[in-house]
């Protein structure tokens, strides 16, 4: 699903967040991402995300070429990505409804095919009695479920999610984690960047760690090799 | 991911259009909301729209008001002191039969110097004269060709040659001294219309800009999950141009109310002339050019402003 292939990300100051960067996340895999804030983890997703560009190396998504990409095509492959934020990004003018729609709205999609959809994302992240509230309101976990809904709710090929817990108390943050999950079980690529370790450890998913920009650490190499074996 | 099921084609254009309406209806709500700012710049462009439309009017006016006195371009023939009243009849009656002229009306050496008494204020002095100097006057009204006013001077050169004619004297002069001044008062107005549609456009476009930059967070978010470029633009597009027809609408109430505001002291002014002037206000085509070109305004202003602006946020 995502390929890595020598990437290196060096920002305009001459910070180099990312060097020779290689990993392969397999389709339908959920693997985390750890490492010292200021390790890279962010640049990587938005890499993935197309929010940043790399400097040297190829990136492949779901066998297209990210490092070309031109800015027109930008969008088209967004829109199979959900994004998870740390700080929600919710839109505050307007209600938990019309801000889980947001994607729907985006790709065209009819009025009653959003509010199916919309409610379907929400009562997922079991947020459905919420739908007419406005954003701030709610407590800052129902904030991040509803920006795991709105991720969600176009049923994107791959999630990533920096720093979903982030915010949140181990009660709330182990809820988040056990979601991710539940998308997985039905096929959804997921990426998560946390540096939760011990949440991470209870879970038990593969986990690559970054440290200055460099992989330290890295499960799915031997989930690669066992497949390449197999 | 080519592999996913979305909506299918013909579903997809009608959520489309569904799509505008909305926009087009989301941006005007969304203006409704904030009624004191909205009014305020749409306010500006009625004014800045109004001036030169006013003025065009004012013209248009001008030009109704001196087009009747076109009609009434006059030829007046001094006949010869010996020529008397019968043989001016046969002159008259002769005259009356050429191609180039309307109407001949004869005024007499006594109506003459009746008309002289009451214009001139000399008509005590006039009493003490023996007998009437005046000579008969041939009032002739030539028909007027708009398009070849050269032939009523070819007219005038024609009725100079006639023998019984003294002196022919056209009364044009001032007509066309006022079509002069008209057309260098409509260049004028096409300059200040020019450059007050010019500070509309700005006016829209920095309007834009501002909104732009409130609803920032917005078009990160939209642009982080997948909105494209043209997606963004529509609701500011649509904006602008609300403001444009919002704007159209006000100018046209105000040069209505304007001019009917001047109407009435006009008339009374006109009626001192003996004139049944009635000011002509904005036609339907006027409306409709006004109000066009005020919503083309305000979507070539958000236009510049979108173009400008949105590509400068990028979500980070």
């Amino acid at each position: 699903m995502i390929r890595f292939d020598n990437v290196s990300k060096r920002y305009p100051s001459g910070f180099e967040a990312l060097s020779r960067i290689s990993f392969h996340l397999p389709r339908g895999q959920l693997c985390y991402l750890t490492g010292h804030s200021g390790a890279g983890k962010s640049t990587l997703l938005k890499l993935v995300a197309l929010i940043e560009r790399p400097s040297r190396g190829q990136i492949i998504l779901d066998g297209v070429n990210l490092s070309h990409m031109r800015n027109r095509r930008v969008p088209s492959i967004r829109r199979h990505i959900g994004i998870i934020f740390q700080n929600h990004h919710l839109l505050h003018d307007r209600t938990v409804f019309d801000n889980v729609a947001l994607p729907l709205v985006i790709q065209g999609y009819r009025h009653r095919e959003i509010s199916k959809r919309v409610r379907a994302a929400l009562a997922q992240v079991g947020l459905l009695a919420k739908e007419k509230a406005q954003p701030i309101t709610l407590s800052g976990g129902e904030q991040q479920r509803v920006g795991i809904a709105r991720a969600i709710v176009h049923k994107p090929a791959l999630l990533l999610a920096d720093e979903p817990t982030g915010n949140l108390d181990p009660e709330l943050s182990r809820e988040v984690m056990t979601l991710f999950a539940r998308f997985n079980q039905v096929g959804t690529t997921v990426l998560i960047a946390s540096h939760d370790l011990d949440l991470i450890r209870e879970t038990g998913y593969p986990v690559i760690c970054l440290s200055q920009g460099e992989i330290v650490h890295n499960d799915l190499a031997a989930v690669d090799d066992f497949a390449a074996s197999a | 991911m080519s592999k996913r099921k979305g909506p299918g084609k013909n579903a997809l254009l009608v959520a489309y259009l569904i799509h505008h309406l909305r926009v087009f209806l989301a941006s005007l709500g969304y203006l409704v909301r904030q009624p004191l700012a909205t009014l305020m710049t749409s306010a500006v462009i009625a004014i800045a729209l109004a001036l030169p439309t006013g003025l065009y009017v004012t013209l248009q006016n001008a030009g109704t008001l001196s087009a009747g006195w076109d009609g009434s371009t006059q030829i007046s023939l001094f006949l010869k002191p010996d020529v008397d009243e019968e043989q001016a009849g046969q002159l008259a009656d002769r005259l009356r039969q050429h191609a180039q002229i309307e109407h001949v009306d004869i005024i007499s050496k006594q109506q003459g110097l009746e008309q002289f008494q009451q214009l001139s204020g000399f008509g005590d002095a006039l009493r003490f004269l023996d007998d009437n100097p005046l000579p008969v006057v041939l009032v002739i009204q030539p028909r007027v060709d708009p398009e070849r006013p050269d032939r009523v001077s070819q007219l005038l050169k024609e009725l100079q040659a006639e023998d019984k004619v003294e002196l022919a004297q056209l009364d044009m002069l001032w007509v066309k001294r006022l079509y002069t001044l008209i057309e260098v008062a409509e260049r004028g107005v096409w300059i200040i219309g020019s450059l007050l549609g010019l500070a509309v456009l700005l006016v829209i476009g920095n309007t834009i800009r501002l909104d732009i930059q409130n609803r920032r967070e917005e078009i990160e978010v939209s642009k982080l999950i997948g909105a494209s470029n043209a997606f963004i633009r529509r609701p500011f597009l649509y904006t602008g141009l609300w403001y444009g027809l919002g704007g159209g609408l006000l100018a046209w109430l105000l040069t209505a109310v304007s001019l009917a505001l001047l109407d009435t002291p006009l008339h009374r002014l006109t009626s001192l002339y003996h004139s049944s002037f009635r000011l002509a206000g904005l036609n339907e085509q006027n409306i409709l050019f006004l109000i066009g070109i005020s919503c083309l305004l305000g979507l070539a202003g958000s236009w510049l402003a979108v173009g400008r602006h949105l590509s400068d946020i990028e979500p980070s």
